[in-house]
């Protein structure tokens, strides 16, 4: 779609910049990266009441154009540099009508880019309440700017916002706030006239953050450097003084336009519901109360749409099987490519809900208090308060808990909650886990009212929030810190949730994983599915001359025929031959070739262990028939020793692997696409190896 | 006078700041000179601290506040 003009939403976090995205574009949006850097970058169109298209895009919530995060930083390269895809042909500076002082410090500074601007002035329905009055026609004749008021929530003042936007100057009209020059004198002129620019705000700002921004050249950059020396510039001295010149504009600005009364109303209500949210001890019941509750419900709610999507690929692959010639290129479509495809879907439900978990929380202000709560027990082992959240998700699932941790600004406290999150405990090493306990561990009480086997279970969670911990402290030692940390966080004010932005983050979460990890979960896949279903020269023609004879035919059962077979040519698969291949490597955790296999199908996921031990020791019916493999197992033994396979030491041995081992191509496709560098899956993958060969080989030596 | 000397309910102006880096973001959230700071509430387990301050609430670690000095 072309646009007409281009504008560009701005303001500070919490002031319904979101909500007001979504309202002027609709579904009509779309998400895709900045180049460059991983911040997503969120547009959409909107057709203004003229008839021509606004192409509106969303930056990231930000308190000044000083950056703090990736995020924000974003902000000042797309709005200053001409040059830039995005440059917008209009600002619209989203501002809290109830909260204007802090918000007007942005707004002064984008003004001073010289950009048009127009503001749109939110929650006048909340500022109404708490009873703010704001003359907004001396307001704006003050700025010299267009001001709408509008409450984005309630969907007013929205066409007023569109008119505007329609009727906008294509020059910027709006007054100047400080005096720019005298923060840097000499400096800015010197800075304005070498680099030809004609706006001493933004040459004021290449001189703060010429190291950082991409777009412009390390000659120009070291020229700024040498000048800055030349007027012995201090670029946080020369910070503090122009925020404090520009409060002293938005002081004299609000003496005049705005009245506040002695106590705002909407306060104490915020303060009596976190007197009981942030309490000592009801505080932390409630947090956990929700916690389980959060955790409860992505177990129950996405289990029943997880079958159906589950079934219909099922159906899917059985009609294309019937449908399509056999062939190897039906083979690989529909086993390889929607087997992939299916592993991929059957996600969703769980990262939808769990997304809509978070961003309620997020929306009503409590994802703040927890953070606000859990900030001093989580520094202690390298985390911050903020990672509560992705890693208790963990649970359900780490692919959306990594991406919720796009909350955590400090780079090394997010990296560090990306690192360990995929080490708790996730709903794919269920099966895998109750298999194998009910495998070797008796079905009985102890201490009348323990099951032994729900306790092996609870001990494996609990083992896998102890182990994140510690690998979280370990990670605090070895990893340096970018930037100071610190946790200067606003505490906004409980509102009600908006359900079109649980809608909304739903589906955009949903949409970017099935696109973003999707397409390496089916390369895997399909790679994985070449390897188990072709075996080096002819074995696989003997194979089936072997069972063709008569004394196969004769005896067996067409089924059980093709168990046979199946099970015979996984043996002599590529699969099966690497099964043997690291026989060697994996015998001291007391693993043959047939587990070797499952290791191997299982790398892309977790869950294909059981499908694949099912496969190997051919069972009746489907893989989901867990008694049958439970039973095949059981019964399975060494051919040299004639002891079982599956002892205590064995079982024990798997689920330590599983416990730690990187077996989930999402998770690592995911944690590329949240860092951006192939260096962070690479190294999570050989630590978490590692440390589950290790844990693996101390427990079957010392059970066995 | 620090601000995390003060207890839950007190009130105090800002003077100045002891550290430069901590004072650029703290007056961007609005903790300038002369602006009064309320102390809302503190974290159940003793840190972080939240305050109120041009009208709204603002959380920080106790040792962020501790570069605060009130008049």
């Amino acid at each position: 779609m072309k646009a007409d003009i281009r504008v560009a939403l701005v303001g500070n976090p919490n002031t319904g910049k979101s909500t007001l995205f979504n309202t002027l574009t609709g579904l009509n949006q779309k998400i895709g990266n900045f180049p460059g850097v991983t911040v997503d970058k969120k547009t959409g169109f909107s057709t203004l009441p003229d008839g021509r298209t606004a192409e509106i895009i969303d930056l990231p919530g930000t308190y000044s154009l000083y950056p703090k995060s990736k995020d924000e930083s974003i902000v000042f390269s797309v709005l200053a540099d001409h040059s830039n895809p995005h440059s917008p042909d209009l600002i619209v500076v989203i501002l809290d009508a109830s909260n204007l002082k802090r918000n007007l410090l942005l707004y002064t500074q984008v003004a001073d880019l010289k950009i048009p601007v127009i503001i749109a002035l939110n929650m006048m329905d909340l500022a109404k309440k708490s009873g703010i009055h704001i003359d907004i026609d001396l307001f704006a004749a003050k700025l010299g700017v267009p001001v709408v008021p509008i409450s984005a929530r309630k969907v007013e003042g929205i066409d007023k916002l569109k008119e505007a936007i329609s009727f906008a100057n294509k020059i910027a009209l709006q007054q100047e706030s400080i005096d720019v020059e005298s923060l840097a004198p000499g400096l800015i002129a010197q800075i304005s006239s070498e680099l030809k620019l004609d706006n001493s705000y933004y040459a004021l700002q290449l001189a703060h953050q010429h190291e950082t921004i991409k777009f412009i050249s390390p000659a120009q950059s070291d020229r700024i450097e040498e000048l800055e020396k030349e007027f012995s510039f201090h670029s946080q001295k020369a910070q503090a003084s122009e925020t404090i010149a520009r409060y002293n504009f938005i002081n004299d600005l609000l003496y005049d336009t705005v009245k506040v009364p002695e106590t705002a109303q909407l306060e104490t209500t915020s303060n009596k519901i976190d007197k009981i949210l942030t309490h000592k001890v009801f505080g932390f019941i409630i947090f956990f109360g929700i916690l389980l509750f959060m955790f409860q419900s992505i177990f129950a709610w996405s289990a029943y749409p997880m079958e159906l999507i589950g079934d219909l690929f099922v159906w899917i692959q059985s009609t294309l099987h019937q449908i399509l010639p056999a062939g190897p290129l039906t083979g690989l479509l529909v086993d390889g490519v929607i087997g992939g495809l299916s592993g991929v879907m059957v996600f969703i439900p769980q990262i939808a809900i769990l997304f809509a978990f978070i961003s309620i929380l997020e929306d009503t202000g409590y994802m703040s208090r927890v953070t606000f709560m859990m900030d001093k027990l989580m520094r202690k082992v390298g985390l911050n308060g903020k990672s509560v959240v992705p890693l208790i998700g963990g649970f359900a699932c780490a692919v959306p808990s990594i991406m919720s941790t796009r909350t955590i600004e400090n780079w090394k406290d997010r990296m560090i909650t990306i690192m360990v999150t995929p080490l708790v405990t996730c709903s794919a090493r269920l099966p895998i886990y109750t298999l194998l306990i009910a495998l070797v561990v008796p079905n009985r009480n102890v201490w009348w009212v323990f099951n032994m086997q729900g306790l092996a279970l609870t001990g494996m969670y609990i083992f896998s929030l102890i182990s994140a911990i510690v690998v979280a402290f370990a990670f605090k030692l070895i990893l340096k810190g970018r930037e100071r940390g610190y946790f200067i966080m606003e505490l906004p004010v409980y509102r009600m949730p908006r359900w079109k932005n649980v809608i909304y983050s739903m589906y955009d979460r949903s949409k970017s994983f099935v696109f973003q990890a999707g397409k390496v979960i089916i390369a895997i896949s399909v790679i994985l599915w070449v390897l188990a279903s072709y075996g080096p020269g002819d074995r696989f023609k003997h194979i089936e001359q072997k069972y063709h004879r008569p004394q196969y035919t004769q005896h067996l059962t067409p089924d059980s025929l093709t168990r046979a077979i199946n099970s015979e040519k996984l043996e002599n698969s590529y699969a099966g031959v690497l099964g043997h291949v690291i026989e060697p490597v994996i015998k001291p955790l007391g693993f043959d070739w047939k587990i070797g296999i499952a290791l191997i199908t299982s790398f892309a996921a977790r869950e294909v262990f059981v499908g694949t031990m099912a496969t190997i020791y051919s069972v009746e019916g489907s893989a989901e028939k867990m008694e049958s493999v439970q039973y095949k197992m059981k019964t399975a033994t060494n051919p040299q020793t004639g002891q079982p396979v599956f002892s205590l030491a064995v079982a024990f041995s798997l689920m330590m692997f599983y416990a730690f081992a990187m077996q989930c191509a999402s998770t690592v496709a995911v944690v590329y696409r949240e860092t951006k560098n192939w260096r962070w899956p690479a190294i999570q993958f050989a630590y978490m190896t590692v440390l589950a060969y290790v844990a693996s080989f101390i427990a079957y030596n010392l059970l066995k | 006078m620090r601000l995390s000397q003060l207890e839950v309910g007190e009130k105090g102006i800002v003077k100045e700041f002891t550290d430069l880096e901590m004072s650029v973001k703290l007056m961007e959230m609005g903790c300038l000179p002369g602006e009064e700071i309320k102390i809302s509430r503190i974290a159940p387990l003793g840190d972080p601290i939240a305050i109120t301050v041009s009208g709204y609430q603002l959380s920080l670690r106790k040792f962020e506040a501790s570069t605060i000095i009130l008049q």
